[in-house]
């Protein structure tokens, strides 16, 4: 390859970036809501609310939801959650938006990928052109899912491995690291009665509810037989490089398409710089630290230096005029 | 643009008054006459959900939300045999080859208005005449890129010319699209036909501005397609022409002029940028220079063009030979420039500002077409057939309140071809807008263009933000 950088709009960049941003929000928001049914028809009223409430707040939506209801039934969250004109961060909007920005950024996508993002978006149109029955949920969840999964797979199947690729890559990983670490935090905050039980027996079926939630409760019970305790579960979303909805995937995935990156300019920046941060909050790390110096605080460190990468992304690469 | 013809001697191109196939339909009517109806009206369903997924739409202004919609395609091609698109493309060629011409002079020397063929006062009354273009020459001496010539057929060998859109002619994704649409829907019937590839047209347009680019262009000139943005009518082939070409595609936003260049903000700072296709109107072009209130376009990017450091295509200015009053003296202004008469003629044009003609017009409003002189998109325009007596008096009033605005044509019996309806074939009236580029190398006119479809039966008006649908337009290797 001699041939020379020729650097794509930054506007662009920007687009791209948070288009795969949405569409993993996205994506994630229908396992949480999927999760939280769950958890809903196996468990009491009483449970039912909280964890819907859970759900609320991992998403930062409670305040808004509060405003407009005061009970928390799964039909009214979940039709609240997904299309409620009442929430400016509706799944139906987030694909809206992932889908104005893909055609903002249609000369930057291959024609695969527009596609499936229009597809996607003219499909949950549909789906949640009315309200959501429960007996449709499911469906309607894995819907959301497939959209997002089939989006992903054309830009894995059908992009050139440049430039765009790399920021496609870095939205959509800053956005799965940040939604497995509110998941995490949310859960672990609202399932413990309080910070003396951390690392004590818990309810079994709640900590199977998070790994529903990021997708990873097959692959963790292959690989722990039958345990389920607090520590190897945060070990397992947090640490395990091989499940890529873990920190540690993520935090790799970056390094890959930050690099990428790099080698076409020539030179790093403040986002490398950023993601040296991270290096030292996930490197060599071992799940007793983690808990030695608390779950919460450690999550929150985290979400915050992701948050500064994602910034330090948009400086260095000029996303705003 | 459209005219009406309730009479019944209107030129049908794929059917002979007796009732026989032309010769340039046999090979598509055969083929038809082996399908079946049923299995053809779900391929027709079929295509629309391929356009909805694709995203071949246009927005409406004025409609909610700016809404997207698409144009109606209809599946039967209009084909086009090789030797009368052999006449219509020589005439094509020696009509561009004028216009080019005529731009030039006029913001030159002007020879045309000192020689008495044209008059000067369709300069001074002409709000896209540009005094800052007075005096410069474009990079390659080319002022319009990209042409697309209206045409209007009412015999087996009368093609006119009924507009030229010498600013910036869209339509030309759709020709494409619907070329693929019907290569995916009825591959055999390219097998039996012999029809001459299109698909050729975005690696000619990137050549043919490439060929156009500055001096301080490297040997890979850098071609950025410039758009208003997403709500545009036509962004959808904006995007589809950068993609296609493999330009960029910016926005005014995007862009800054910087050391004398103009610039485009990119991941790795700004980078200059050779030739911009631009799909803004001279008017927001350059809020320094011209609509200080624009958005759309770039501050300072005019000195930039007038210092010979970027292209801008079509150039500005060009707009002056899209005026219909201008129009009418096409035939005069392809023989000053070109020595010869003209191959395609003009539609019979009477302007306003002239007293005998404004007589005239008044007299026989009711079996006349009446258009804007600077109107476009069938816009502002009177059929004088279709109107009701009340619509006559009030243009009638628009007309001697301000004559200089109006050209009036005859009402023509335009061609028609069928469509496919609920209850089969049903002729209705088409146009044609071939696609034209132009470069110090040569000018190039794809096969075809893309035809325009009145789906109304009788109706004349194939715009299609008036519920005109398209069709694939075929000329044949024969």
């Amino acid at each position: 390859m001699t041939e020379v950088h020729r650097p794509m709009l930054s506007r662009v960049a920007n687009g791209i970036f948070w288009l795969y941003r949405y569409l993993e929000r996205a994506e994630n928001t229908a396992r949480l809501l999927a999760a939280g049914h769950r958890m809903a028809l196996t468990r009491g009223t009483d449970e039912a609310t909280q964890e819907w409430r859970s759900v609320l707040k991992t998403l930062g939506l409670i305040q808004a939801y509060d405003t407009h209801y005061s009970n928390y039934s799964g039909a009214q969250v979940c039709d609240f959650v997904l299309r409620s004109k009442n929430n400016p961060r509706s799944v139906l909007l987030m694909f809206e938006k992932a889908r104005t920005n893909a055609r903002t950024c249609r000369s930057a996508i291959t024609r695969e990928v527009w596609e499936s993002i229009n597809e996607g978006w003219m499909n949950l149109n549909e789906l949640l052109s009315r309200p959501v029955r429960e007996g449709n949920l499911d469906m309607v969840l894995g819907a959301i899912r497939r959209e997002s999964t089939l989006a992903r797979g054309a830009t894995h199947g059908s992009m050139l491995r440049n430039e765009i690729y790399a920021f496609s890559r870095c939205g959509t990983f800053m956005e799965r690291a940040d939604n497995t670490a509110r998941i995490l935090d949310v859960k672990y905050f609202l399932l413990l009665p309080s910070l003396s039980y951390v690392g004590t027996a818990l309810d079994t079926g709640q900590w199977d509810n998070v790994l529903r939630s990021l997708s990873g409760e097959r692959a963790y019970s292959w690989l722990n037989a039958g345990r389920m305790d607090a520590r190897s579960i945060a070990e397992f979303l947090i640490l395990d490089e091989r499940f890529p909805r873990s920190l540690q995937f993520c935090r790799l995935a970056m390094h890959e398409n930050l690099s990428a990156l790099a080698r076409l300019r020539g030179r790093t920046g403040l986002p490398h710089d950023a993601l040296a941060k991270v290096d030292d909050l996930l490197e060599n790390r071992t799940v007793d630290q983690i808990f030695e110096h608390g779950l919460h605080e450690f999550i929150v460190k985290f979400i915050g230096l992701n948050a500064s990468l994602a910034d330090a992304i948009a400086r260095e690469y000029r996303f705003l005029a | 643009m459209a005219m009406n013809a309730p009479t019944a001697d209107k030129f049908d191109e794929m059917h002979a008054p007796d009732g026989s196939v032309r010769p340039a339909y046999r090979e598509y009517c055969q083929w038809l006459s082996q399908q079946d109806p049923a299995q053809l009206r779900r391929k027709g369903a079929e295509a629309e959900s391929v356009f909805r997924r694709t995203g071949i739409t246009f927005n409406v202004y004025g409609q909610d939300d700016a809404e997207e919609r698409l144009i109606p395609f209809d599946m039967v091609p209009r084909i086009i045999s090789g030797a009368e698109w052999r006449r219509v493309s020589r005439g094509i060629e020696q009509r561009v080859r004028a216009l080019n011409a005529f731009i030039h002079d006029l913001y030159h020397r002007q020879e045309i208005i000192r020689s008495g063929t044209l008059p000067l006062r369709l300069l001074r009354n002409n709000s896209v005449w540009l005094p800052q273009m007075v005096g410069f020459t474009p990079p390659g001496g080319v002022y319009t890129h990209i042409v697309g010539v209206d045409l209007v057929r009412t015999g087996p060998d009368e093609f006119m010319v009924l507009e030229d859109n010498a600013r910036t002619p869209s339509g030309v994704s759709y020709m494409l699209e619907n070329r693929e649409t019907m290569m995916a829907m009825f591959p055999e019937l390219f097998t039996r036909a012999k029809v001459r590839p299109i698909s050729d047209y975005p690696r000619q347009l990137a050549a043919s501005l490439a060929a156009c680019a500055p001096d301080c262009a490297g040997p890979r000139p850098t071609i950025a397609v410039l758009t208003p943005g997403i709500f545009n009518s036509a962004y959808f082939e904006h995007a589809f022409l950068a993609d296609q070409m493999g330009a960029e595609l910016v926005e005014g936003s995007d862009l800054r002029v910087i050391d004398g260049r103009v610039q485009m903000r990119t991941t790795d700072g700004f980078r200059p940028i050779d030739v911009l296709y631009r799909r803004v109107d001279d008017e927001y072009l350059d809020p320094l220079t011209f609509n200080p209130k624009s958005m759309l376009g770039v501050p300072g990017i005019f000195d930039v063009y007038r210092a010979g450091r970027i292209t801008i295509a079509n150039a500005p200015g060009t707009g002056v030979a899209d005026d219909k009053a201008i129009y009418s003296f096409m035939p005069e202004i392809i023989q000053f420039y070109t020595g010869e008469q003209p191959i395609l003629p003009n539609v019979q044009t009477w302007r306003c500002a002239e007293k005998d003609s404004l007589a005239y017009v008044l007299e026989n409003l009711a079996e006349l077409v009446v258009k804007e002189v600077h109107g476009s998109g069938g816009y502002g325009m009177l059929i004088g057939p279709t109107s009701s007596r009340k619509e006559l008096e009030t243009f009638r009033a628009k007309l001697l309140a301000k004559p200089d605005n109006y050209i009036a044509q005859p009402t023509l019996a335009l061609s028609t071809c069928p469509i496919f309806t609920s209850k089969g074939l049903a002729p209705r009236h088409v146009d044609l807008r071939p696609f034209v580029l132009c470069s110090p190398e040569g000018v190039e006119i794809t096969p075809g263009g893309l035809t325009r479809v009145a789906l109304k039966k009788g109706s004349l008006v194939v715009n299609s933000s008036q519920g005109g649908g398209t069709k694939d337009s075929w000329v044949l290797d024969d």
